[in-house]
């Protein structure tokens, strides 16, 4: 029996973002922090991934290298899936497990990406899987292998097909983004000379919702991310933001200003039966559903400063979140239920992270000028915007403030991340 | 210039197979614009005027004010409180709009770059909102006046210090 679980618990200061850059993209991601223990594995070359556009194994490798989880080591591993492993050299060498795998090109153009997974330990086949890609989605289907071999071995889920949506801003120009999980693949999805704020994925990851100010007022539209169509579900009078997706994706929390002052309303996806939800003299804004979408947490000046409040979606009163500090905006919440990420004002603007079952709230950064924190699928990570060496850079943290990761564009002010759901 | 052309296609292609459907992803779609009115004016001849008459119809606005207002107010920082030495400004296109029943104005609240984008938007608004009362309260028609905001998205002067920042803190008034 390995210490699998216990290998990740141990994380510590070890940091599970992955990706190493190739010189041509924009976006780089850098790892502080080593390692506690790790799993020793050995990855072999996928049969036939030189003929294919992209190192099924390469980019597995730079995924399990850079969770911090895994340490690659030398050592056979069988010619294929179907081959059998040499376990007791790889038992020499000190591994733990051992992958292999192909990538054979299909009648059909697909390239068929095969991996299986073998217990060095116990001597023991984990099993394996087959996925047809189309040559665009091959660095996907190895993440698929990546996350794979991450629940095998540590019995949680992996976010290496993850992706991260967030807003560059040059002067003139803004453009909202989407990055792999790995920094790598980033592709633009709109492009404008008006501002472009608040991005928020769909559940199932097919559709992002953003504040657009092409029309020179804020309104809130929807895009389908695949297809690049989008409607338009918020252009009340006055400004309308601040969309979030119900967790069963049917219901959209925006802030309107159609009735006089910021306030948040509900409305299905479609834009249609939109409905009054605060009800304050105050600002209310930046609402975001709990997980289990009882509930919607929001920001209000109501009391004065801007608090994070919390109310039932089914009715009843608002009641306050946050207690400390004059100052607290953009709350985000864990997939999981039981954390609290937001922003606070002091002396500069910090990343705070409260345990909603204690009421006790730590902050994780220290930088001074954080904002937008968002979770990542598996409530281990945190991403947020920040300022480092004066310059506009994405952050990532495990939620207790170790790890970090700085994600860097070279010279454009990078703002608004927020992570996208599992399921690509 | 062939290679820039290559490098075009290049990024083309890449856009296109990046998209792994059928058609590519469409970078940039206007998103729709409000349809507005066109108005319309009708104009009727007197009888016997001849063939050679052509009738007149005025749709200028007729100004009394200077062809080139004042435009901004300026806020002290987390207010929304418009200050009296702003108040000619408020009055001049208050004045403006209740001569002519059908130009429109709008309000544009803006923060400086400090807090949230989203709490900032909010706060805009308010500014926006405020200069908008003003103007209800002086007799201009609610048809006539839209208050909208930028928030801490579009400053006026960049800058990281309380001189920039008090030239970002404002509400612009602009026709519609």
């Amino acid at each position: 029996m390995w210490p699998r679980r216990q290998a990740l618990r141990a994380l510590g200061a070890s940091l599970a973002l992955p990706a190493l850059t190739p010189a041509f993209a924009q976006f780089r991601v850098e790892i502080k922090g080593t390692g506690a223990t790790q799993i020793p594995i050995v990855l072999g070359r996928f049969r036939d991934e030189d003929r294919q556009p992209q190192s099924i194994s390469a980019i597995v490798r730079a995924d399990l290298e850079r969770s911090g989880v895994f340490r690659i080591v030398d050592g056979p591993a069988p010619a294929d899936e179907n081959g059998l492993p040499d376990y007791n050299t790889l038992r020499a060498r000190g591994a733990d497990a051992v992958v292999a795998g192909s990538a054979s090109r299909l009648a059909d153009g697909r390239i068929d990406v095969r991996f299986r997974l073998w217990d060095v330990v116990k001597g023991a086949d984990q099993g394996g899987q087959s996925e047809p890609s189309l040559p665009v989605d091959l660095r996907l289907a190895a993440h698929h292998v990546s996350d794979q071999i991450y629940q095998k071995l540590t019995g949680e889920r992996g976010i290496f097909s993850t992706r991260i949506a967030y807003v560059t801003k040059a002067p003139g120009k803004f453009t909202l983004r989407i990055t792999d999980a790995d920094g790598e693949n980033i592709q633009p999805a709109l492009i404008d000379n008006e501002p472009i704020i608040s991005p928020s994925w769909s559940p199932d990851g097919s559709e992002l919702a953003y504040v657009t100010f092409h029309d020179k007022k804020a309104k809130v539209v929807i895009r389908n991310v695949r297809q690049g169509s989008i409607r338009e579900v918020a252009s009340f009078r006055g400004s309308n933001s601040a969309p979030s997706f119900s967790p069963d994706g049917r219901t959209l929390a925006v802030t309107l200003s159609k009735d006089g002052g910021s306030h948040v309303y509900l409305m299905d996806r479609s834009g249609a039966n939109v409905r009054r939800f605060t009800d304050s003299t105050g600002i209310d804004t930046e609402a975001k559903f709990s997980p289990d979408g009882a509930s919607v947490y929001f920001v209000s000046d109501r009391g004065g400063g801007p608090q994070i409040y919390r109310q039932p979606v089914a009715g009843g009163a608002a009641q306050r979140v946050t207690f400390s500090g004059a100052y607290n905006i953009s709350p985000a919440l864990s997939p999981d239920g039981k954390l609290l990420a937001y922003i606070s004002r002091g002396s500069g603007f910090k990343v705070m992270v409260m345990n909603l079952g204690t009421g006790d709230a730590q902050a994780i950064s220290d930088t001074n000028d954080d904002e937008s924190p968002s979770f990542a699928p598996n409530s281990r990570y945190i991403i947020y915007a920040t300022k480092a060496n004066g310059r506009d850079v994405l952050m990532t943290s495990l939620t207790d403030g170790k790890g970090k990761a700085t994600l860097i564009e070279s010279g454009l002010d990078i703002r608004e991340p927020v992570w996208g759901p599992y399921g690509r | 210039m062939i290679k820039n052309s290559g490098k075009m296609l290049l990024a083309l292609a890449s856009v296109a197979v990046v998209a792994g459907c059928a058609s590519p992803v469409k970078l940039d779609k206007p998103v729709e614009v409000e349809k507005k009115d066109v108005q319309t004016t009708t104009t009727t001849t007197t009888p016997d005027t001849g063939k050679s008459t052509v009738a007149t119809t005025d749709q200028s606005s007729k100004l009394n004010a200077p062809i080139t207002l004042d435009r901004v107010i300026y806020f002290d920082f987390d207010s929304y409180a418009v200050k009296d030495e702003f108040r000619p400004i408020v009055e001049a296109h208050a004045n403006l709009l209740k001569q002519n029943s059908s130009a429109k104005e709008v309000a544009e609240g803006h923060t400086d770059e400090r807090g949230g984008s989203e709490y900032n938007l909010a706060l805009g608004q308010k500014r926006a909102e405020a200069v908008v009362q003003q103007m209800k309260v002086l007799g201009v028609g609610d048809s006539q006046l839209e208050a909208v905001s930028y928030g801490k998205e579009r400053p006026a002067v960049d800058g990281h210090d309380e001189s920039a920042w008090a030239k970002n803190r404002r509400v612009e008034l602009r026709s519609k």
